[in-house]
């Protein structure tokens, strides 16, 4: 019998290594493991390369992972964000090493990595300074940038609902890195809000495919869903309004 | 501010949004970059279907959420609250993506610090030094869209042109941009340079010349 399942997020994150490359999901706030990164904080593993598509909000998650100084390196495409003071005050320090990255070229490269591509051509950033010293070629007319994989030791991911196999749903735009980041690392480890029987979601809505999946952790229904119904009642960080609050933002955010 | 750009009309932002909007045909596929470009969703008219692409994974987006119905998995490129549309669509990063490079979307309207006259696009870095650095996915919309349409000022707060001949700033993107909306004037890119397609109220290209300092054709 396949068992994908753990029992705790202590036990999904069990054995990630000092050093390791680590993909993280999640586009901003929408889709970030927060509770598996809370438990890799609390393994300990230290001197760590990161895989994001932004360098952390706030001070959970991601960011609580760069405060405790377990981060040598991050690749991303936003790091800079209203809510991003942890990273910029590691970067304007000299603590920690960037690798921007043009967002589809992310994705596209993790992609690869997952597809067993050994490189392809992207015209994205050809003729600035991102494809600076990468190798340039003409194909019908158009000029392309080389661009390699870039695999991982570990991925983790947040999805909706998850079988015993590791197929995987995801709710909404929370999907974002999640599907390519499974395939392209190592070990894949998976927080969903729920487990449920095999047979139970329907082979034509899985989104990522058992293989993909190494481990998954049942970590409780997200704050705004209940029995899996919409109720809203919260901020756009997730947390329950509190009467007449207006906290859904204060519509001046210019992240992306 | 000199005599001669204080002579001149401008139009409001939203004016110019909805100015934008009017020139995006129904059964359009739509990006609208962070920042400016989002106010063009309010003048898209209601009685067309006009889809709009969000580059974190959903075609047919909506407006923002009432307070209280805000779904903190249902986000927008800046991180704020949106609905999904009837009709739409969500999927991961890699395809959203390849919607943009793969020339599937017809228009992205952008914002810009310096377009110049070969419609090279510069917006993601003032290379100021000690600057963080932060592209997300400018680099891919300026390449990807059938038409790259740039919504700015056309001075900048202290009077300088953004419509150069050579952009000065890091480039987002070389040779991509097909229109300039500015609160003066909509500018062509054309291979001769930039035309002027509109001027608004009393502008003149003579005008429009002095401020840019370029040699306009007139469209």
């Amino acid at each position: 019998m396949i068992d994908k399942t753990v029992g705790s997020v202590e036990e999904a994150v069990a054995g990630i290594r000092d050093g390791a490359t680590i993909m993280i999901g999640g586009f901003g706030r929408a889709g970030q493991p927060v509770e598996l990164i809370d438990a890799l904080i609390a393994q300990g593993a230290t001197g760590l390369t990161i895989i994001n598509n932004n360098a952390g909000n706030g001070d959970v998650g991601l960011a609580a992972l760069l405060a405790k100084k377990r981060v040598r390196r991050i690749l991303c495409s936003f790091p800079r964000q209203h809510d991003s003071w942890v990273f910029d005050g590691l970067y304007r320090a000299g603590e920690i090493e960037l690798e921007l990255v043009p967002q589809g070229n992310l994705a596209e490269r993790i992609r690869a990595a997952g597809a067993g591509i050994g490189a392809f051509f992207s015209p994205t950033g050809v003729g600035t300074e991102l494809a600076a010293g990468k190798e340039i070629r003409e194909i019908d007319g158009r000029a392309y940038a080389l661009e390699y994989p870039i695999k991982a030791d570990v991925a983790l991911v947040s999805a909706y609902r998850a079988d015993r196999w590791g197929n995987l749903v995801y709710r909404e735009t929370a999907r974002n890195f999640g599907p390519i980041m499974a395939a392209a690392a190592t070990t894949t480890i998976v927080q969903v809000d729920e487990l449920v029987p095999l047979g139970t979601l329907d082979p034509e809505t899985v989104v990522t495919p058992g293989i993909f999946v190494d481990r998954v952790v049942a970590v409780g229904e997200r704050g705004w869903l209940h029995d899996g119904a919409f109720v809203g009642g919260v901020d756009i960080e997730g947390r329950a309004l509190a009467g007449a609050s207006t906290a859904n933002g204060d519509g001046k955010e210019v992240d992306q | 501010m000199t005599e001669t750009a204080a002579q001149a009309t401008r139009i409001s932002r939203e004016q110019l949004a909805a100015r934008i909007a009017q020139d995006i045909p129904e059964g359009s596929y739509v990006n609208l970059g962070i920042g400016a470009p989002t106010l063009v969703a309010d003048y898209l008219p209601d009685d067309q279907e006009i889809i709009l692409h969000t580059e974190n994974g959903m075609l047919g987006m909506g407006p923002r959420p009432a307070a209280g119905e805000v779904d903190p998995d249902l986000i927008n490129a800046g991180k704020q609250p949106v609905t999904a549309l009837a009709g739409a669509a969500y999927f991961h990063h890699a395809d959203s993506f390849g919607m943009m490079r793969g020339g599937h979307l017809d228009v992205c309207v952008l914002g810009a610090f310096q377009v110049s006259q070969g419609g090279d696009l510069a917006n993601w870095s003032t290379g100021a030094p000690g600057a963080i650095p932060a592209v997300g996915g400018a680099m891919d919309l300026a390449i990807g869209a059938k038409n790259v349409y740039v919504m700015t000022d056309l001075l900048t707060k202290t009077g300088e042109s953004k419509l150069v001949e050579a952009c000065t700033y890091p480039l987002t993107g070389v040779g991509c941009v097909t229109r300039v909306y500015t609160d003066h004037a909509v500018f062509d890119v054309t291979p001769d340079g930039f035309a002027v397609r509109e001027a608004f109220g009393a502008n003149t290209v003579e005008l429009l010349a002095e401020l840019t300092g370029l040699e306009l054709l007139e469209a």
